[in-house]
């Protein structure tokens, strides 16, 4: 579903990814983690073309990211996105944040696109919230509203992106369980997080980055009991036994 | 008080109504003209080619450097000659503010633009909208409700700086005032009106600059 070839990606000489390769299959849950400035976020805005890259390929679907001839919104619309920082549109209530793409990119009617809206966001536990401004509404709710905005273009695979970071300790678990569920519903999803928990119960696969590399590509038991390579060993005992 | 004759303002109202509609009309058209060239100049200012940007920026620099009265020269003098026959004082002028203010407004876009979060365009695009469509449906809402107290601002130093057509023998309305009042001696009253009118002006629209600010979410 996505693959990801011999990605490199640098800032003047800084090197950001380095040969990196993966693939996402179908209905697979992959995990992404790693220490701050590792290029977790990098590589996973490289999917979507949101972040250029100068080598390698990354194709999703079998359409390639890279290339000039590919339309970039129509696969972009096919990919949902979650970021650290939610990024609602504070100018619109959460209703129309979640209609917006529906309408301008799906070309939905509003009101089939509000009736899709008030569903997923009812799916999410928010179907009160509707006309709530995101100012109005707490860091977990933002983030679910958000992910509803991403799951009403009917996506084929989410990518979400540090998706509790920037969340306070007791809202943590309401977006998690959210994330769990759709994982549980079959979507292909790829997650960089610190959350180890949430990949010990979900993630299929766990990528393990450092420094720009892909160190180590196993299977959740795998990565979590055995670790091939000493940095994701050194990395796991200290996330742990936090 | 005896010797203030007030009667003059009633008696020279169309003529100071008349000057007063050439600066409004200044206003309007310095406004509405710089503020769509200073939108095209803001989106090329923050453009990555730089074939786009470059030019914009010095055009915005040059502009900013010189005074309006100098600008306001050269349109009457300079437009005649590239064109090959006269255009008048009005249209020169006309012309001069736009150009001028369009600098001035492009820094005021641009600032409301580089305002919004990078990421907000980011969310945008990842969903599939274009890049026009993110500026118009995300971008600018954002920007334009902080670039709204700074618009009215640029707007009463606009009205302020219509006074400056004198100089290419315009009748703004200061200067219809200093005709009636050099004409009837009726300097004290004529100028106390014109510090009435342009405080009254400029203050409400301070006021509403301000007003528009503080009703803002934070």
């Amino acid at each position: 579903m996505i693959v990801i070839e011999d990605v490199h990606k640098s800032y003047g000489n800084q090197h950001i990814l380095r040969a990196c390769s993966a693939t996402v299959s179908l209905g697979e849950v992959v995990v992404v983690c790693g220490p701050s400035g590792s290029g977790k976020s990098t590589l996973i805005k490289c999917i979507n073309g949101l972040v250029p890259f100068e080598r390698g390929t990354i194709t999703v679907d079998g359409v390639s990211v890279s290339s000039p001839k590919t339309d970039l919104p129509a696969l972009r619309a096919r990919i949902g996105m979650v970021f650290q920082t939610f990024e609602l549109y504070p100018h619109m209530t959460a209703l129309q944040n979640v209609s917006l793409a529906q309408i301008h990119v799906l070309r939905r009617s509003r009101a089939e696109a509000d009736a899709r809206s008030e569903k997923i966001l009812a799916r999410v536990g928010l179907g009160d919230k509707r006309d709530s401004r995101p100012s109005q509404l707490s860091g977990g709710q933002q983030q679910r509203v958000s992910i509803a905005r991403a799951l009403a273009m009917d996506p084929r695979a989410m990518l979400f992106d540090e998706p509790t970071s920037a969340l306070d300790p007791e809202m943590i678990n309401e977006v998690l369980e959210v994330m769990q569920e759709l994982a549980l519903e079959g979507m292909t999803m790829m997650v960089v997080t610190h959350e180890m928990g949430f990949a010990q119960r979900v993630a299929d696969r766990v990528l393990f980055m450092d420094r720009g590399q892909i160190v180590e590509d196993a299977p959740k038991t795998q990565f979590f009991t055995a670790p091939a390579s000493e940095r994701a060993r050194q990395f796991l005992t200290k996330v742990l036994t936090h | 008080m005896s010797d203030f004759d007030w009667g003059i303002i009633a008696r020279s109202a169309a003529f100071l109504a008349e000057g007063m509609a050439l600066s409004a009309l200044l206003v309007l058209v310095a406004t509405v003209g710089g503020l769509v060239l200073g939108f095209g100049l803001a989106l090329m200012r923050l453009s990555s080619h730089r074939l786009l940007s470059v030019p914009a920026s010095t055009y915005v620099t040059v502009m900013r450097t010189l005074p309006l009265v100098l600008v306001l020269f050269w349109f009457y003098f300079l437009v005649p000659l590239v064109i090959g026959r006269p255009v008048g004082s009005l249209t020169s002028a006309l012309l001069a503010f736009v150009l001028f203010e369009a600098a001035f407004y492009c820094e005021i876009v641009r600032a409301g633009i580089s305002n919004v979060r990078h990421g907000q365009s980011d969310a945008g695009l990842a969903t599939g909208l274009r890049r026009a469509q993110v500026l118009r449906l995300i971008i600018l809402p954002q920007a334009l409700r902080a670039m709204m107290p700074l618009i009215l601002n640029q707007i009463v130093i606009v009205f302020q700086d219509t006074s400056l057509v004198y100089v290419v023998s315009l009748h703004d309305f200061l200067t219809a005032a200093s005709v009636v009042a050099s004409r009837d001696g009726r300097a004290t009253e004529m100028y106390a009106l014109v510090a009435v009118v342009y405080l009254v002006i400029c203050l409400s629209t301070t006021k509403a600059a301000e007003f528009y600010r503080k009703g803002l979410p934070s």
